[in-house]
């Protein structure tokens, strides 16, 4: 214990004998690791967002739905248990934020174009915070109930189809026996999206209204659960599966979507190789930095190893040293790095580049998301990687030969 | 049981492809408690006895024994154990760890050994009084002059009692007065502690000290005497 206290106080006192190089490696430790997490953190909020937008799009944490559905997603494959006994069989199961929906292929037709769409019939009072459609973002109003009459469709498809807010459009689509079922709706709302394709895929009716055009009676597309954490929804979905039978399929989201699953896998590496890829850079000088200062030092190595410090207190010495230097960047770093994303609370708006960036799911707000496994995950790497780094010089020093150390000039 | 037993020592460096025979056969003791001066032109293998004798050079034939342990086939890590517990070092320069201050210099070797911290600076304070440092304690070598540096040197070399202290041309970069100085406390802490000393210089004055006075020429023993010490 006492050799380690003079190994710190030889060590700290080392690291400030040449102030100008410490401070140049310092504020290089202290820029790598800025930009390690900074970037990390804006990498993993694009991310986080995609895969949320993403989910609230499917929309939940856990789908119920037709075996058949996801090969054809149309009303040939209804849920096979009424909406009536879904809803009795979750209650009992105490299964908290859920809905069920009708969710067919449609065509929606103002008086000068006509586009296919994606028909949801909603239930908008349980639906409410779960999916993407925020009251806030919708121009005009949102629907008041699975009976309102009136369609709510996205911006950009009021504008592909020519049509506003009050005017009506023709919903077009097949009931189960193949025929066309099809109603005028009025406009009531348009709604926003963070992601323009969006507002071209989905329209929005009432699910009564929905399931009266259909002639389907109570019978849902699909039932969909919203849990606390999108990445641990194993529960969640051993719960809905226990309160159903094997006439469905029970999915979780990164099962329904497997793109936004590989997404969250890829940032996963993402991060690690970015942070490898800095670290890399910055050893470079580390290990110079390292090699100059013992290399300065040769006689006062030789001296402490003639009067009787072991080769490996000499080894531990020049490591503590590294380490003391990768902890105060690391350290000043990562707190710099908070300071940065902080303020970013809001968003950066990255409409600018936005266009192009659509096409990936990626929304027009950027918000950096600094995750604590990101922060930890760059320390980690650092110190271990440092302490690796700093072997070699760490082992040259300790294997000096007293006298001939001492003889260097 | 000598403090130092050599017998038959031989070392040989190699300058190109010319041999130097630094230590030729050489065979000698020294008693628990003398003082001894090795002296010998530059180039003699006074240095290379004296570093042969401390463990940090290592003969090619021959053995070494201190305080009746054979010491040249020992590796590294016991040669620092052995240099830590039973041997102290007076180096001619570069004799001080620059970033460590005047008392930590004299507990470096203490807090090596594991000495606790309260009766290390006890000692230290002492010793450093002792040698005409106090008030010095908390300066830098950088901020003392030589012949304060020297004398933290030897308090660093006797602070824990090792029963030999090797001292290499100590006087070497010191006034005369400093010099007077120094070898009078080696003088006081052989008579008064029966600290074993073994000072290698080719300095007349010196060698006024010593009681026993060795000779070497080139790599050889040529000349063992008594003498009075002045």
């Amino acid at each position: 214990m006492h050799v380690v206290a003079i190994l710190f106080r030889l060590a700290w006192r080392n690291l400030w004998r040449n102030r100008r190089r410490t401070g140049i490696m310092l504020a290089a430790i202290v820029v790598g690791t800025w930009a390690m997490i900074f970037m990390t953190a804006l990498m993993r909020g694009m991310v986080n967002e995609m895969v949320r937008d993403g989910i609230e799009a499917l929309p939940g944490h856990v789908q119920v739905h037709h075996p058949a559905f996801r090969d054809d997603p149309s009303i040939a494959n209804l849920l096979p248990i009424g909406d009536g006994e879904l809803e009795q069989r979750f209650e009992a199961a105490g299964l908290g934020r859920g809905a069920t929906r009708v969710r067919v292929p449609a065509v929606v037709t103002s008086e000068y174009d006509s586009r296919g769409v994606t028909l949801l019939g909603i239930d908008p009072e349980a639906e409410a915070g779960m999916t993407f459609v925020d009251e806030d973002e919708v121009e005009g109003r949102f629907l008041d109930g699975v009976n309102d009459s009136g369609i709510v469709i996205g911006a950009r498809l009021a504008d592909t189809l020519e049509t506003g807010l009050g005017k009506r459009v023709v919903v077009m689509t097949q009931d189960p026996d193949n025929e066309i079922a099809d109603r005028g709706f009025r406009i009531v709302g348009l709604f926003s999206a963070s992601v323009a394709a969006v507002e071209e895929a989905y329209v929005f009716i009432g699910k009564g209204t929905a399931q009266e055009l259909l002639g389907i009676g109570d019978a849902v597309s699909e039932a969909f659960f919203v849990g606390p954490d999108y990445r641990h929804v194993e529960d969640l979905r051993a719960r809905v599966a226990a309160a159903l039978d094997e006439r469905v399929v029970v999915e979780a989201w990164y099962e329904v979507d497997s793109y936004l699953a590989t997404m969250l896998g890829v940032m996963d590496g993402f991060a690690l190789v970015w942070i490898i890829v800095i670290f890399l850079a910055l050893s470079f000088g580390l290990v110079n930095t390292l090699v100059m200062a013992v290399f300065e030092r040769v006689r006062e190595i030789g001296l402490m190893l003639a009067l009787g410090m072991r080769p490996r207190n000499i080894l531990g010495q020049v490591v503590i040293e590294s380490l003391l230097l990768l902890v105060i960047g690391l350290a000043t770093g990562t707190l710099l790095s908070w300071l940065t994303v902080l303020p970013l609370d809001d968003g950066i708006d990255i409409s600018a580049v936005g266009e192009g960036m659509e096409m990936w799911g990626v929304a027009s707000t950027l918000y950096p998301e600094l995750a604590p496994g990101d922060v930890v995950l760059a320390n980690v790497v650092v110190l271990v990687l440092g302490f690796l780094a700093s072997l070699s010089p760490a082992w040259r020093a300790a294997h000096y030969e007293p006298v001939a150390a001492m003889r260097k000039i | 049981m000598p403090a130092v037993r050599c017998i038959d020592v031989c070392r040989t460096y190699y300058q190109g492809e010319q041999a130097i025979h630094a230590l030729d056969h050489v065979t000698l003791d020294i008693a628990d408690g003398d003082f001894v001066c090795l002296s010998a032109p530059s180039g003699g293998g006074k240095t290379t006895l004296l570093n042969t004798i401390g463990g940090l050079d290592r003969p090619d034939s021959g053995e070494v024994h201190i305080a009746g342990r054979r010491i040249d086939r020992l590796g590294k890590g016991e040669l620092a154990d052995l240099r830590l517990a039973n041997i102290g070092f007076v180096f001619q320069a570069f004799n001080l760890i620059p970033v460590l201050t005047a008392r930590e210099n004299v507990e470096f070797v203490m807090q090596v050994q594991g000495v606790p911290g309260a009766e290390r600076a006890q000692r230290a304070g002492e010793i450093l009084a002792e040698v005409g440092l106090a008030g010095l304690e908390d300066r830098l070598p950088a901020d003392m002059s030589g012949g304060q540096q020297q004398r933290v040197a030897v308090t660093r070399a006797i602070v824990s009692g090792p029963a030999l202290v090797l001292a290499d041309e100590p006087t070497a970069n010191l006034d005369s007065h400093s010099a007077d100085e120094l070898m009078g406390l080696f003088v006081h802490l052989n008579e008064h502690h029966g600290t074993t000393f073994v000072i290698a210089t080719h300095d007349q004055r010196v060698m006024a000290y010593a009681r026993r006075l060795v000779r070497l020429l080139d790599g050889r023993v040529v000349e063992d005497v008594e003498q009075r010490a002045g």
